[in-house]
């Protein structure tokens, strides 16, 4: 399940066919990113480990309630305590990885394959196709997402599939601009002239010229945006508008903290701070990977 | 002039497609509304009333130009729950959620831009890298947690401020401010980093300017530097962004809202999505986007007249 961060990680050093100009001489290495991202690596790593494998992990039953041992504060038994119904909170957060981490991938990487796809015809064949593909991202860009959201999930359903459908089809357009932005600059480059100088069919000039420069900073982009679905699935589980109890998700914790915040603020700080730093293991890796790829926000 | 007209025209396009879309949005969705509104258990007749009453029936083009009529004449229907026309509950509670909103915005200026003069003008040293360290940290924060963590500590902890509850602004004005500080905070976490952020680059590249360093030589004081030479040119782009970040912020203080039990549109919102009152979700999406629209159409317009470089098409 932790793969796509990782794989990320891996394929970044690859020499980057055609870069060069306005790039920063750095040579790839590991030194070069420090401590702290590869901490922020780790981090991912064993919350894609926790999501993967919770059911096998030595952490209990996240559903057993157990009403005689409620609230209990962290201990030898029950490693970071228990909530207001007796259960164990490092087990529900074991198993709370999951649906952060299914819906953040699934609809990551719909909205990256659909979104991606657009961007980088719209962005390589121009024309009309072009024209209303941008027309209908701004559209879908003009509402508020928070809002669209709301309403789409509250109509089509709370499983874990609908969830992820809505925002990975909610995220399209973000990813049909990057990649449309980052398309229109590829195309100009030089490899590509010379491709379609020496005779490349379109097709080809699309498939293995401008695509494969396209996919790397919609990758390291993909990442941050890894990190704001994590942060709308938790305000969707807090609304209690997510998948629905018993199942834990770090939102619904997060809510259910809250009702004991004056008595017992552990019930809430535990699974926020995971979130936290799982946003924040995003973010810096995202910020890193982006850096390097130098996709410019300007352009999008 | 021109390029007015043609913002115009996208702005009158971007509106019918977004009233398109969010009335499409409870129509086309699956599931049939009267059966939503009634429940599981409503007999045929009570369901076919409902439709009856809805236009359920009628062809889909008739009833979105039927309910585009009414909507352009203020008329978005009434709620099924309450009775209570659409236009008047969002009218009643918009006020709320537009305080809430200035007073988010208010406040993340406030704290910003002192971080971000001051984290420019050390750029590279140890508090500009506290400063960008905390920024990139309160990034990760959602609003929901931030929420939380300010009930914990002003309300339980200390206990300064309400956790819940709501006075109006017209009728008790200092209890107003007070109840909707907390909220109003949550709302403001990200913004501060977003613009602390922003105005540290924007003013690192303006403190590289020739006129700056012809300031220096002239001898004048480092603050007036910051304040009056960097600090103007920059503050530009910040407003800009500001009023981005307004619209962002009252369309989602829908989760805020819902924890401090603040009687604004989203929690409007999250309560007509509860209750499936299907009117009332359709009325305040709509009108909740096309404000969003509203807003960023005006801090183009704003932008594109006070900044010469683009109203003189030179960039």
């Amino acid at each position: 399940m932790a793969q796509p961060e990782s794989a990320a990680v891996t394929a970044e050093p690859r020499a980057e066919p055609g870069s060069g100009a306005g790039e920063r001489h750095q040579r790839p290495g590991a030194a070069r990113y420090g401590i702290v991202f590869w901490l922020a690596v780790a981090w991912l790593v064993i919350i894609g480990c926790c999501a993967a494998f919770a059911q096998w992990l030595p952490v209990g039953d996240p559903e057993e309630i157990n009403v005689r041992d409620m609230l209990l504060a962290p201990s030898a038994e029950h490693l970071l305590g228990t909530d207001g119904t007796g259960r164990d909170v490092f087990a529900r957060l074991v198993h709370g990885a999951r649906v952060s981490v299914v819906v953040s991938l699934a609809a990551v990487a719909f909205g990256m394959l659909v979104g991606g796809t657009l961007g980088i015809m719209a962005g390589f064949f121009r024309g009309r196709f072009e024209t209303v593909v941008m027309a209908v991202v701004d559209v879908i860009l003009a509402f508020p997402g928070l809002v669209l959201l709301l309403a789409l999930v509250a109509y089509v359903g709370q499983s874990l599939t609908a969830i992820a459908l809505v925002i990975g089809f909610l995220s399209i357009p973000i990813y049909a601009r990057v990649a449309r932005a980052n398309t229109l600059s590829v195309a100009e480059r030089e490899f590509v002239l010379a491709a379609r100088a020496m005779g490349a069919k379109r097709r080809r000039l699309l498939v293995s010229e401008v695509a494969p420069n396209v996919v790397l900073p919609l990758l390291a982009y993909a990442l941050v945006a890894t990190g704001v679905i994590i942060i709308l699935e938790g305000s969707l589980a807090f609304l209690g508008l997510s998948v629905q109890p018993p199942t834990p998700t770090w939102g619904s914790m997060i809510a259910e903290g809250k009702r004991h915040l004056d008595t017992d603020p552990h019930v809430a700080a535990f699974p926020a701070v995971v979130m936290f730093l799982t946003v924040l293991s995003l973010n810096l890796v995202g910020d890193r990977l982006r850096n390097r790829f130098d996709v410019r926000e300007a352009n999008v | 002039m021109r390029a007015l007209r043609s913002k115009l025209q996208r702005l009158v396009f971007t509106v019918l497609a977004v009233s398109f879309l969010t009335f499409m949005l409870t129509s086309l969705l699956p599931g049939d509304p009267a059966r939503q509104i009634l429940g599981g258990q409503a007999t045929p007749e009570a369901l076919a009333a409902v439709r009856d009453d809805l236009g359920l029936d009628e062809p889909l083009p008739l009833r979105y130009l039927e309910w585009l009529g009414n909507a352009v004449t203020g008329d978005l229907g009434r709620s099924y729950q309450t009775g209570q026309p659409v236009t008047e509950a969002i009218l009643e509670r918009a006020p709320v959620t537009l305080q809430l909103g200035v007073m988010a915005i208010g406040l993340a200026l406030l704290l910003a831009v002192p971080l971000g003069v001051l984290s420019a003008y050390r750029a590279g040293g140890a508090i500009d890298r506290t400063i960008t360290g905390g920024t990139f940290a309160l990034l990760s924060i959602p609003n929901f947690m931030m929420a939380i963590l300010s009930i914990y500590a002003f309300s339980v902890y200390f206990d300064w401020f309400p956790a819940t509850g709501w006075s109006r602004l017209t009728e008790e004005p200092l209890d107003s401010l007070r109840s909707a500080f907390l909220p109003a905070l949550s709302l403001a976490a990200v913004n501060i980093a977003v613009f602390t952020r922003l105005l540290r680059s924007d003013m690192i590249a303006t403190l590289q300017q020739d006129y700056v360093t012809m300031a220096e030589a002239k001898g004048i004081s480092t603050s007036r530097i910051l304040l009056r030479h960097a600090l103007r040119p920059s503050s530009f782009s910040l407003l800009t962004v500001a009023g981005i970040q307004f619209g962002i912020v009252i369309s989602s203080s829908v989760v805020v809202e819902q924890i401090f039990a603040v009687p604004g549109v989203g929690r409007l919102l999250y309560d007509a999505i509860l209750q499936r009152d299907l009117m009332m979700v359709q009325g305040v999406v709509l009108i909740v986007a096309i404000a969003y629209i509203l807003i960023n159409f005006c801090v183009d317009a704003v932008y594109t007249y006070l900044d010469p470089r683009i109203r003189h098409g030179t960039t």
